[in-house]
């Protein structure tokens, strides 16, 4: 999966499509298993990257990887009650109107209100805090000023970034990025979690569920949550009956900014414990080396023995994931460092550079059109503690052959930058103009079948060969066979 | 009261319905198999209940079992005064724990309104008959002091009695009716057991302990496809 974030509009078509279609029921009505947020912004739930406090993900010295949170040792002391566990107050209260009161009002000198109440208790709630409550507030002290990953940064170019005048933000759409390495499933002490050998989705078995929550804490990006009402963890399932009959997923479907790619990758995936131990700056390209090239001969040989199907080597081949990721390598997991190795990747946002008004003039401060990624609003450093997991080399890699694409196609399109200046551009960003165009083409013109290549899984008759596919509803993350009725 | 049935006849009821429905709602609805957290609702107060009470009656269970199993150790565990001292000391504490952890559940279930909303009829049922199990149990201990040895001679006698389908309530007739009290809400928290959120109790996750790390799940045999469709 890819993310193109330049293009993120952030208007809450992919979440509200998910909604629709998932969890409008009770107990998930907190629940947004995409939600898009505002950055620099603490998120959702509330600073969700704080891992000290949520002690998500995975932890190394170097030899051993261990959860943060509920390694096999620490599990039988935090039985009845795990700390990191968040509560309700950390996402929200989830909340209706009491539409009725319009209607059944008495006559009298005041309009009538329609009061928020608990979707809850059922009680009236004074509503403190929503799913999107930061949206749009970059520079606030509320919100910006307690992003996490500001932490790393200097005064300096903390008090920039809150300045006035400087403010930049961009939206980062987030769903469960079915990791490779999912700490969710590991913490599972039921074992109800686990990863589809065929299309590497994660699920949830409801029947296997026990309710311990372990998940909850576990996954880092907190896309595991807990159903209050059935006492069920539930999480997204990546539209799996879509995807098993051809079509994107609802989010990737219904995004109106067209951000959202999707396919496979071919990967390998003895290597994955090896390569979780080394150090942060380094996962980025480490999680490149375990995907492979779906065209070199040796990788089809061995995809083919170990009873890859044919159809879904040729979309890997046709994959452009693949492309954003290992051929361009302008797309980058978000917060390596937790060591999941997330399969959803982001191309990072370019952000415009300063500009400034004298007069009636709006004047760039820089003389460059395109200006300088050193020089863009939000700092490297940044980017860099969310994309890279610091290592700013590959972060600068990505954001440099955005701008080049950039300048070459505005000498193609308006023809004001020079054919030397273009190509210079592109070959300092490691470039071609052949795959500038591409990028270009793939980035703003990509069409439903460009964007969504999806291997022909056919698995439901797989299902129906092997078992009732009734009895399966309920092992496969959604759905059961009884009404979800406690007692 | 009816000695023989309350004695003689009801734990063979229990027992029975125990078995005939925990194990037929774990084939049917093995999606209800678990306890409803409130946690995640209400995180202040949960500690204070929940940490206390499992505790307590992890201990308190645990020496019900031992003196059931091998009452000898018990006995020959018991017979210098000081070592019985502790053991029945300790025991009372653990029971008074319980206690504590018990009452605070209730009261947190009472006086948070969200914790209310996922609490049910059976819930309270449950909680009502471990809050007089839990009562009679510190009672019979503070009246009816060194129990750990008369549950050895007196109980586990009459227990296997049952286990060896020849009831003999003789053992028991004479006690004191705060004991069988006691003995009857056991097997009556036996009976309703399999229909209420305990029987999370059957499904401690153990296999964690030693199960590979990672799940993977394949629903097909990926060699045998590639067979069919070269
Ligand atoms: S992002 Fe998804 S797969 Fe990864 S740890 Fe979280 S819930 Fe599991
Ligand atoms: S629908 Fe697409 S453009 Fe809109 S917020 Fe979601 S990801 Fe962004």
């Amino acid at each position: 999966m890819v993310f193109h974030l330049d293009k993120c509009i952030g208007c809450h078509t992919c979440s509200v499509a998910c909604k629709n279609v998932w969890t409008d029921r009770e107990g998930t009505d907190y629940m947004w298993w995409n939600n898009v947020e505002t950055k620099p912004g603490t998120g959702y739930p509330t600073k969700w990257e704080d891992q000290d406090s949520y002690k998500g993900g995975w932890v190394t010295d170097g030899e051993d990887l261990e959860l943060r949170s509920t390694s096999k040792s620490k599990i039988i002391p935090n039985i009845f009650h795990n700390p990191a566990q968040p509560s309700m107050d950390d996402y929200y209260e989830p909340w209706t109107y009491k539409y009725e009161d319009l209607f059944n009002a008495p006559e009298g000198d005041d309009q009538p209100t329609a009061r928020p109440v608990s979707m809850v208790t059922g009680e009236h709630i004074d509503v403190e805090a929503g799913p999107n409550w930061d949206d749009d507030l970059s520079g606030s002290e509320v919100y910006a000023k307690n992003d996490v990953n500001m932490d790393g940064l200097n005064q300096e170019q903390r008090a920039q970034m809150m300045a006035i005048e400087r403010l930049a933000f961009f939206y980062l759409p987030r769903i469960c990025n079915h990791c490779l390495n999912p700490s969710c499933v590991a913490a599972c002490p039921s074992g109800a979690l686990y990863k589809r050998g065929e299309d590497g989705i994660v699920l949830l078995n409801q029947d296997r569920c026990r309710a311990w929550r372990s998940c909850i804490p576990a996954c880092p990006y907190k896309k595991t949550y807990f159903n209050w009402s059935t006492g069920k963890s539930e999480k997204c399932i990546l539209c799996f009956p879509r995807l098993e009959t051809g079509q994107a997923p609802a989010c990737f479907h219904s995004c109106v900014g067209r951000i959202r790619y999707i396919s496979n990758l071919l990967y390998d995936a003895d290597k994955i414990r090896e390569l979780a131990l080394l150090p942060d700056d380094q996962l980025v390209e480490a999680q490149r080396e375990m995907i492979l090239d779906p065209h070199d001969p040796a990788v089809i040989e061995a995809a083919k023995k170990n009873g890859v199907h044919d159809g879904i080597i040729r979309t890997a081949q046709k994959s452009p994931v693949y492309k954003f990721l290992k051929e361009w390598k302008l797309a980058l997991p978000l917060h390596v460092e937790y060591r999941t190795f997330p399969m959803l990747f982001y191309v990072p946002p370019l952000l415009p550079v300063m500009s400034s008004t004298q007069g009636d003039v709006v004047r760039n401060e820089v003389d460059e059109l395109f200006g300088d990624i050193e020089k863009a609003r939000a700092p490297i450093e940044y980017l860099g503690k969310m994309f890279t997991g610091g290592n700013l080399g590959k972060l600068r890699y990505a954001l440099r052959k955005q701008l080049a694409v950039r300048i070459w196609r505005r000498f193609v399109t308006v023809g004001d930058i020079s054919e030397d200046k273009a190509k210079a551009a592109l070959a300092e960003a490691d470039c071609t103009p052949e795959a500038a165009d591409e990028i270009y083409r793939l980035s703003a013109l990509a069409t439903f079948d460009d964007r969504f290549v999806i291997p022909p899984f056919q698995r439901e008759m797989a299902i129906e060969m092997l078992e009732d596919p009734h009895d399966h509803r309920s092992i496969t993350g959604f759905g059961s066979r009884m009404a979800p009725k406690r007692s | 009261m009816n000695d023989y049935f309350w004695l003689g006849t009801l734990p063979y009821i229990s027992v029975f319905v125990f078995l005939l429905v925990t194990i037929r709602r774990y084939r049917i609805r093995a999606f209800s198999y678990s306890s409803l957290s409130s946690q995640f609702l209400e995180n202040q107060q949960h500690f204070w209940g929940s940490v206390p009470f499992h505790y307590g009656i992890l201990v308190v269970l645990g020496g019900h079992i031992l003196g059931f199993l091998c009452p000898k150790a018990i006995l020959s565990w018991n017979v210098a005064p000081l070592r019985l001292l502790v053991l029945e000391v300790t025991g009372l504490a653990f029971a008074v724990l319980t206690l504590v952890g018990l009452a605070n559940i209730m009261i947190r279930r009472l006086r948070f309104p969200k914790a209310r909303r996922v609490t049910t009829a059976g819930d309270w049922f449950i909680y009502c008959g471990l809050l007089v199990q839990v009562v009679t149990g510190i009672a019979i201990a503070v009246h009816y002091g060194w129990g750990s040895s008369w549950y050895s001679t007196s109980l586990t006698p009459w227990l296997w009695s049952l286990v060896k389908f020849s009831p003999d309530i003789s053992y028991i007739a004479p006690m004191p009716l705060l004991v069988k009290v006691h003995i009857v809400n056991a097997f009556l928290i036996l009976l309703v057991f399999p229909f209420t959120r305990l029987v999370h109790i059957l499904v401690v996750p153990n296999p964690y302990l030693w199960r590979k790390t990672q799940v993977v799940i394949w629903n097909w045999d990926r060699k045998k496809i590639r067979k069919s469709a070269d």
